[in-house]
């Protein structure tokens, strides 16, 4: 069977350590960037609904803006995915230890800030989006499993797609059951079309899990360690490399073979784009 | 507007709520018009409401090779599964594709929340979880896939879909892309949510919760029954079962309103009915039945009874049954999809329960009470928190769109 071939067009990234996908970039090229404000900007939210946002939400907001940036795009003409491994952590905690304690003084608003597709509800309130969104997981897969499924929309329905994967750091003592010990967050946007705005190209297969996952330098290989949607530092980092392969696991025995295809555009004068943003 | 879809064959399905496990208790209930609904008995310190629960459950554990999973909502899947002879269809199709050739796309709200509820109030001295509750596949959210696949022994592409109450609908949507793009040849799709303290006390904080049995589109009516079920069912190409009947199509859209209170005009509502239609190539006057969400609340029944009042002809019949099973969350998509097929499958419009005095803004096509009669289209609506909206298309394998 022939691979999917998708085309990136954006890309976000924060972490404690790094504020967005230069950053990254420029860790890997030898150099020490500097690290983010320790909450994600998130200003795609208005005012208002940033104070009220829970971490996740800012989180994954920061993400998404910032590939959706990157791409050019409008954010209410994409197709949302927001994968992540937990939800919101801090709010799990918060809502199991009320309800051993006080069950009927749970607060509502963090009632409705616990569903898993809060951040999609948040982004797309924000964006007046009406695209369909949808709220994912897979354990340690849920990168994988969340591209997958953001590909598999993008190809079927011939659409651009944002992909949003990301966890907050966990909260004792959930977290020694969670193992997510720091935030990470990534977003993609992806489109079946190569266009102006294409970074990157993907050829993606899908066969049985090969081996176990490749090894990353440090300090990424502790970074994904540290947080269940950091698998994605694998693909990240060939994105910031501009060129290689990697598996990412997408089920139990399930993997995605992704090829980093070399910078292929529809017209010449976007090259200087795609190299300022891969490679 | 998408381009028609080919439809896909329900080889397989089941359900189990508090109408009865497995589709002959299902259909029973439905032509008896009796409720599942009883007095909330939940829980340390039950709230004064009526819940949909599933007799049985505590006492049905595992068997000892997927005792690793136990938990309530583990096992009510399991209960599910068993159902209908689903196992065994799965069973056939794992042999006639090869395991990773399925795909497993299940939705949930809140999966095994219930046992993080559990070890939360048994900490130890030191605050940790104690050491039989240190189960980390567990306090997850995919803690049903996951269970699900070793259960099924299925090894393609395997998903939570976590969209509230949405959740188990847009399972058919994400199973139909992986088999139109050739990547799976069948999928088992569902949804399970059990009844648990974050969604009894949570929807009690919001004021949604109804002190009696929910009464949807009733003018009297004050908030939904939480329920619990599982569901599931089988998807592959028409080819492979020319008689089965069809998902024709669905439709998927977002409110951009509000996190917890649906769109005033109904906006995301309806344009996942819009694409709905367009998917499968008809026209709304073509719709025989809709199961539609109908949970109760004050607000998700008026928006969405003005939508049935402007889109469609006083012949469509329409109801809500979670009168019958509860709002069952996550699962009430998968639920609602199988009294779709049921309903074409028998030609039995059940009755809106609970909706004695109906509401001014219901329009002629409410069936308040049961109706016999030939059903070839069947839509079921479901919406979430988070303006997710989802509705879904099925047809008797000889209805040509």
């Amino acid at each position: 069977m022939n691979p999917l071939r998708i085309h990136i067009e954006g890309i976000g990234l924060w972490s404690k350590q790094l504020g967005d996908f230069a950053a990254l970039q420029a860790l890997l090229a030898g150099h020490v960037p500097e690290p983010p404000s320790p909450k994600p900007a998130a200003t795609t939210l208005p005012p208002n609904e940033r104070r009220r946002a829970p971490e996740s939400v800012l989180l994954a907001v920061e993400v998404a803006g910032q590939a959706v940036a990157m791409s050019g795009r409008t954010a209410a003409s994409l197709t949302c995915v927001f994968s992540s491994s937990h939800g919101d952590q801090a709010i799990t905690d918060y809502m199991c230890a009320t309800l051993a304690s006080a069950p009927t003084e749970l607060s509502p608003i963090r009632f409705h800030n616990s569903v898993h597709n809060a951040p999609a509800g948040y982004w797309t309130i924000a964006t007046g989006c009406h695209e369909p969104s949808t709220a994912v997981c897979a354990q340690r897969m849920s990168f994988g499993a969340g591209l997958l499924e953001a590909i598999s929309h993008a190809l079927a329905d011939h659409c651009p797609v944002l992909l949003v994967c990301s966890d907050i750091a966990g909260v004792f003592p959930l977290a020694e059951q969670t193992g997510c010990t720091q935030s990470f967050g990534c977003a993609l946007v992806l489109s079946p079309e190569i266009s102006e705005n294409t970074l990157a190209s993907l050829d993606i297969t899908l066969t049985p899990i090969q081996g176990s996952a490749e090894a990353l330098p440090e300090p990424l290989a502790g970074w994904r360690a540290a947080n269940a949607s950091a698998e994605a530092l694998q693909l990240l980092a060939v994105l910031a490399r501009g060129h290689g392969h990697c598996q990412l696991d997408a089920a139990a025995t399930l993997a995605l073979q992704i090829e980093l295809r070399a910078a292929e555009t529809h017209r010449d004068d976007v090259h200087p784009r795609a190299a300022e943003h891969v490679a | 507007m998408p381009d028609p879809m080919t439809p896909l064959a329900i080889t397989a399905y089941t359900a189990t709520s508090a109408i009865g496990q497995g589709l002959a208790a299902q259909l029973d209930a439905l032509r008896e018009a009796r409720s599942g609904l009883r007095p909330n008995d939940f829980s340390s310190a039950p709230l004064d409401c009526w819940i949909g629960r599933v007799a049985g459950v505590e006492d049905a554990p595992l068997p000892a090779e997927l005792a690793a999973w136990e938990c309530r909502n583990n096992r009510l899947a399991w209960l599910g599964l068993n159902q209908d002879g689903f196992i065994d269809r799965v069973r056939d199709a794992r042999q006639r594709y090869g395991a990773h050739r399925i795909a497993l796309m299940l939705g949930t709200s809140t999966a095994s929340i219930g046992e993080t509820e559990t070890a939360y109030r048994r900490l130890d001295a030191d605050g940790r979880f104690a050491d039989d509750m240190r189960r980390p596949a567990i306090h997850a959210p995919h803690s049903l896939a996951t269970f699900v696949t070793a259960a099924l022994e299925l090894e393609g592409p395997c998903l939570t879909i976590s969209t509230a109450c949405s959740s188990s609908a847009k399972v058919f949507a994400n199973a139909e892309r992986l088999i139109r793009l050739g990547l799976v040849d069948a999928a088992v799709v569902g949804g399970v949510d059990t009844l648990c303290d974050s969604v009894l006390f949570g929807f009690n904080a919001l004021e949604l919760v109804s002190p009696q049995p929910c009464r949807p589109f009733d003018a009297a009516r004050n908030g939904i029954s939480i329920g619990e079920a599982a569901g599931f069912a089988l998807l592959e190409r028409v080819d492979a079962a020319p008689g089965a009947p069809r998902l024709l199509g669905y439709g998927e859209a977002s409110d951009a309103h509000h996190m917890s209170t649906p769109h005033p005009e109904g906006l995301g509502a309806e344009l996942a009915l819009r694409d709905t239609l367009a998917r499968s190539g008809i026209a709304a006057a073509q719709v025989d039945y809709i199961n539609l969400h109908g949970t109760a609340s004050q607000k998700n029944d008026e928006v969405e009874a003005a939508l049935v009042s402007r889109a469609f002809p006083a012949r469509t019949r329409g109801s809500s049954t979670k009168g019958f099973t509860g709002h069952t969350l996550g699962a009430a998509g998968i639920v609602e999809a199988t009294i779709a097929l049921q309903a074409i499958e028998h030609g039995l419009i059940p009755g809106n329960l609970g909706g004695a005095s109906p509401d001014a803004g219901c329009g002629p096509q409410f069936a308040w009470t049961n109706e016999q009669q030939r059903v070839d289209v069947a839509l079921s609506n479901s919406f979430g928190f988070g303006g997710n909206n989802a509705c879904l298309a099925f047809a008797r394998a000889e209805f040509a769109a």
